[in-house]
């Protein structure tokens, strides 16, 4: 498990970063929310939950800040306490336990043929952002993932963090990440084909 | 007819030195995506892409997926909110000294 820096004992207001520099808390805040309130949205789905989200990452970061080595930007750490708090939060939860996805994931017949509907056309990405609507259905298509598959499609497709570092953050194998990650997005794929055969939705 | 071509075609795909099965080839996706098979494997997967037409349209499709959640998912990442409510960053900075 991957923890943000040590926590220390009540520190004395105000904290500092690693030089000794008075930080400005509340300009670190609003500096730093809105794209924290971001992700924590992205990852937890839930409005109330990311804001909890957000608070408790926060505190973590305001206890945390006097032994912040400045090995990374801030920012980035920032990113990672969010997200450590936020998988805390979804292990709690159980939202991060193994879920079916078989119902989404690809066909076979009897001889190990594929089943797969012939495609007479693949939208193009272009086509598919500019609509408003189809983001949305897009969205919603990844809400439809299981958390635990989700959540490896979100750290390493989006965060862009490495397959080590996922394992690590969620306490399995690197081949089970692999795994998870190949299955997230084989089922998104089946979920986004009406998107992807630029059908209308109905 | 259908029936019968798929029944070959698995036949085939078992039995031909140097083939995989569409199941195979699904094992075989993210790591040939990530440039991590070997090189009997890959090209043993891309002898499958030539001749399985699911299989390549099956990979087309996939590879768009991702491109298409990153580039969703991705502009929500550079979108940040402008609706951060007001009492939420009093109450980060009030739990300073809780």
């Amino acid at each position: 498990m991957v923890t943000p820096p040590k926590k220390t004992k009540q520190e004395a207001v105000p904290p500092t970063d690693t030089d000794g520099v008075a930080v400005d808390e509340e300009a670190l805040v609003r500096d730093n929310i809105g794209w924290m309130l971001g992700l924590a949205r992205r990852l937890m789905r839930d409005e109330s939950q990311a804001e909890d989200i957000v608070q408790e990452a926060f505190l973590r970061a305001f206890k945390g800040l006097a032994d912040f080595e400045g090995r990374s930007s801030l920012q980035s750490w920032l990113h990672r306490v969010t997200v450590n708090v936020a998988l805390s939060k979804l292990r709690h939860l159980k939202r991060l336990a193994e879920q079916p996805i078989d119902e989404h994931l690809p066909e076979f017949d009897q001889y190990d043929c594929r089943v797969e509907v012939p495609w007479s056309r693949l939208a193009s990405v272009d086509e598919i952002v500019e609509s408003r609507d189809t983001l949305s259905r897009i969205s919603d298509a990844i809400g439809e993932l299981p958390d635990a598959y989700r959540i490896v499609l979100q750290l390493r497709d989006i965060e862009e963090y490495a397959t080590s570092e996922v394992a690590v953050l969620l306490d399995i194998s690197e081949s089970n990440v692999k795994v998870r990650l190949h299955r997230a997005r084989a089922a998104l794929k089946k979920l986004l084909e009406p998107i992807l055969r630029g059908e209308e939705p109905q | 007819m259908k029936q019968l071509m798929r029944r070959l075609k698995g036949t085939m795909l078992r039995r031909m030195h140097g083939m995989i099965t569409c199941r195979e080839f699904e094992e075989f996706v993210l790591r040939y995506l990530n440039d991590e098979l070997e090189p009997k494997q890959k090209k043993r997967f891309e002898w499958h892409l030539r001749i399985c037409r699911e299989c390549r349209e099956y990979l087309a499709a996939y590879k768009r997926t991702v491109e298409i959640g990153k580039a969703v998912l991705g502009r929500e990442d550079d979108s940040v909110p402008d609706d951060v409510p007001e009492d939420l960053i009093k109450a980060v900075l009030d739990s300073r000294n809780a």
